[in-house]
């Protein structure tokens, strides 16, 4: 018993149960928490470890995008060329703004303004379907390409680059490529449509939530100073923000360096 | 401020069970089905996980009827490969991970640290109707035809050669894992922000620090394999080439994805049962656990080391050499924060007042077939040794020691040592320490066995085998059937003892924890007020103190 210590006349000592009577319980604190400041940490804090979570979901696919990337270089570069970058910065632009009027929403939830608030989320909405919009209109010139991944997907742009000639305009340079590495750009869409797709559904969810979120605002429920909710749904779609920022450089900029 | 005592430890001839607790607060399904409570949670944990138990065993009771004779005879071959594969998928992801933590980790974690309940009762709720539903569409997996890919889903195998149902299986896991990840999520929050004051995280009973180790694990592992399989899902269904290498896929990117959850998921499995051992060693031999930071930094270091050496599954699948080299070493250090713990629990017992009750009995199973079940682990981590045994039965055994020699053991230890906590009542001692003997002789002889046939060579997953393994598998199979019976009794007698076990009063086990400091079964509230933690943990001491004050004041 070396490490143990001798603690002589300890007793279990306890809040009288009386006395939990006197504490001041705002009403939406729930029961099993003692202070109102403890259930927003604990709050907080289990949404950081979630977004953790989210942080080792998407990082098995940026796993398979480092392997395939640096095997089939030439492929990536082709196939991003098929990818329109006025879009995504438009897209990248659009989610920037929508985290500041996110940004705007929590600051007036917590400075209680209910009609600041109602506002910050519509325009986040807005935005919100406005990326998702965009984002559809990218992949409906992907399946219109055939660049669908298994489904009939077509290799004629890499290996007849002058077929396209709109991309052939933007891109001459690009050269055919062999068959081979061709059918390597099927890698690349897979992890597109497989990245966008999973960072898309966050998007739908967080859309889904900010609807729920503005019709319990314009009833007056985040601005009486519980503001957690606000707070945490904050985190989350910062989170979808920062990953869209990588997908864009990783998916849209590859050849973009000196 | 006022403070009273609430600690008192009553004679437990005279207990009654109190007429206010968790149980009988509220009545009706509907209770049940929309609590927050975690205890009740817990309780709905329990019940479902031995419901698919019990599916899992029944399913290695017919692996082994077929092992019994050298043809494959019972059934067909591929009905062979659906039955070990399903009960490889029920037993790890229905049974193990939620096993110690979803039950005993759920009730006791918020009243080892004196919380009213965890830190978010309607995520634990969610995860346990997660689990639900995943195990519904694994059973109707299994209904609809099975799966066979073995439960590893190894890539091409699962992807382009059967014709199963993998994409319902691979859902199933999908949705379990995100029952897991709130689990694990939940108790980490509850375990920072929830602990009553004076509880310093080295005042936390070991059994709080196994399972804050293993929800690390969860959190960060289970995502990945969440991932690995809905990449196979669409593998299967759109034919998207990640995992084709005719398309320039690679088939081992999958490995490496499934094995950097699996192989964490083991000590997900395990670490909670240590959990147990801690709790279970230290009350049996009424003393402190020895050597209690080395113990509880020993969780953290397995849940650390646990995630840098999955790529020992993948020894004979092509990896190079150099990453061999590293990762055979860095299994190696693994069994070094396992011996840390084995050792300090051999110390405890040292110069202590040791009995043997049920729990205490399965308890030392747990340390022998443990160790064993480690010490194997590293012939296998050893990459050369790996290359010989691997796929043959030496690795059936040795997953199984640990798993079911250990884990299994310390989740009926801890069962049996908290039961009358959970329900108030005794379990009745004399035929469960006979249980936890025919559990620990039928275990030897169904999995002793299968080491001597690893290393002579039989392969494992075939319906068949040349003649003359015969006689070992006879001696397997024999075993597994004690076996089958050393699980069943405590089935039935612990089902008894709901109404007709002695009643336990607050404290029959005279143990330090918070736990035992309140009625039995608790209230809702677990304690009247949230008690103020002023002693270190398993400080039988401090006990002593406390019954000299009851008897002075009585």
């Amino acid at each position: 018993m070396s490490d143990s210590q001798v603690v002589t006349g300890n007793e279990v000592v306890v809040h009288d149960a009386a006395e939990g009577a006197h504490h001041e319980h705002l009403p939406y604190q729930r029961h099993h928490f003692e202070t109102y400041a403890q259930q927003s940490d604990a709050t907080n804090f289990a949404m950081w470890l979630f977004l953790l979570t989210e942080i080792m979901f998407f990082g098995g696919l940026f796993t398979a995008y480092l392997i395939y990337r640096n095997w089939y270089y030439p492929a990536f570069v082709v196939a991003s060329h098929q990818l329109d970058v006025v879009w995504g910065t438009l897209n990248t632009l659009v989610l920037i703004i929508s985290s500041f009027t996110m940004a705007m929403g929590v600051w007036c939830a917590e400075t209680r303004r209910r009609r600041g608030l109602v506002i910050s989320l519509s325009l986040t909405f807005i935005l919100g379907l406005a990326f998702l919009g965009i984002k559809s209109i990218e992949w409906g010139e992907k399946i219109e390409k055939h660049h669908v991944p298994g489904f009939h997907y077509s290799l004629q742009t890499f290996l007849d680059p002058a077929s396209d000639p709109k991309v052939h305009k933007e891109y001459p340079k690009d050269q055919p490529l062999r068959l081979d590495m061709a059918r390597h750009t099927e890698i690349y869409f897979f992890l597109y449509f497989a990245m966008t797709g999973m960072h898309a559904l966050h998007m739908v969810i967080g859309v889904g939530i900010l609807v729920f979120m503005i019709v319990r605002a314009r009833a007056g429920a985040y601005t009486t100073g519980h503001v957690t909710f606000v707070e945490n749904f904050g985190l989350y779609w910062h989170f979808v923000d920062i990953i869209w920022i990588y997908l864009f450089a990783l998916l849209y900029l590859i050849s973009r360096h000196p | 401020m006022s403070s009273s005592t609430i600690v008192s430890l009553p004679d437990q001839s005279t207990a009654r069970v109190p007429k206010m607790n968790f149980i009988s607060k509220e009545n009706g399904l509907l209770s049940w089905l929309l609590t927050g409570d975690h205890k009740r949670i817990a309780i709905l944990y329990l019940v479902s996980i031995t419901f698919f138990f019990f599916i899992g065993g029944a399913l290695a009771g017919l692996i082994r009827l077929e092992l019994l004779t050298p043809q494959s005879d019972l059934m067909a071959t591929d009905t062979y490969n659906k039955v070990f594969t399903m009960h490889g998928i029920i037993m790890i992801f229905f049974f193990l991970v939620p096993s110690v933590p979803a039950t005993l980790g759920n009730f006791f974690i918020p009243m080892m640290i004196g919380a009213k309940d965890l830190a978010l009762p309607k995520i634990n709720l969610l995860s346990w109707y997660l689990y639900i539903a995943a195990g519904i569409l694994a059973l109707y997996s299994m209904m609809t035809g099975g799966v066979d890919t073995g439960w590893t889903f190894t890539t091409p195998l699962s992807t382009h050669y059967l014709n199963t149902n993998v994409v319902s299986t691979g859902l199933a896991i999908f949705i379990a894992g995100f029952s897991s990840i709130f689990t694990g999520l939940n108790f980490i929050v509850t375990i920072h922000k929830m602990r009553c004051p004076g509880m310093t995280w080295f005042r936390m009973p070991l059994f709080v620090w196994a399972h804050y180790a293993a929800s690390i694990l969860m959190v960060l592992g289970t995502p990945v394999v969440a991932i690995a399989l809905v990449l196979v899902v669409l593998e299967r269904v759109a034919g998207i080439g990640v995992f084709d290498p005719t398309k320039g896929g690679d088939p081992l990117l999958f490995q490496h994805l499934f094995w950097f959850y699996s192989h964490p998921a083991v000590y997900i499995m395990i670490l909670p049962g240590m959990g147990v051992i801690s709790e279970t060693i230290s009350t049996f031999s009424r003393k402190r656990v020895f050597g209690y930071t080395a113990v509880a930094f020993s969780s953290v270091a397995i849940a650390v080391f646990g995630f840098f050496v999955w790529a020992h599954h993948m020894f004979i699948m092509g990896i190079s050499n150099y990453s061999m080299l590293v990762f055979s070493l860095l299994t190696m250090l693994v069994a070094v924060p396992s011996a840390i713990k084995i050792f300090n629990w051999a110390f405890t017992l040292y110069k202590g007042s040791i009995t043997f009750e049920t729990p205490m009995l399965y308890t030392f199973g747990f340390m022998g077939l443990f160790t064993i079940g480690g010490l194997t682990g590293v012939f296998l981590g050893t990459s050369g040794t790996d290359i010989h045994l691997t796929e043959t039965y030496f690795i059936v055994a040795h997953f199984h020691f640990v798993m079911v020699g250990g884990m299994l053991m310390a989740f009926l230890a801890g069962i049996h040592f908290w039961w009358p906590k959970m329900t108030g009542r005794m379990y009745p001692e004399k035929i469960s320490q006979f249980a936890a003997v025919v559990t620990f002789i039928g275990f030897n002889f169904t999995f002793f066995p299968q080491f001597i046939l690893g290393t002579l060579g039989m392969p494992r997953r075939y319906a068949s085998y040349p003649p003359e393994f015969q006689i070992l598998n006879v001696f397997s199979t024999a075993g597994a059937t004690i076996l089958g019976v050393g699980y069943l009794l405590p089935l039935l007698y612990l089902t008894w003892s709901l109404k007709y076990g002695e009643i336990a009063g607050e404290n029959p086990w005279q143990a330090t924890g918070l736990e035992w400091q309140t009625q039995s079964p608790p209230l809702t509230e677990n304690f009247p007020a949230i008690p103020i933690m002023d002693h270190e943990a398993y400080d039988y001491e401090w006990l002593e103190g406390q019954k000299e004050k009851v008897a002075s004041v009585g």
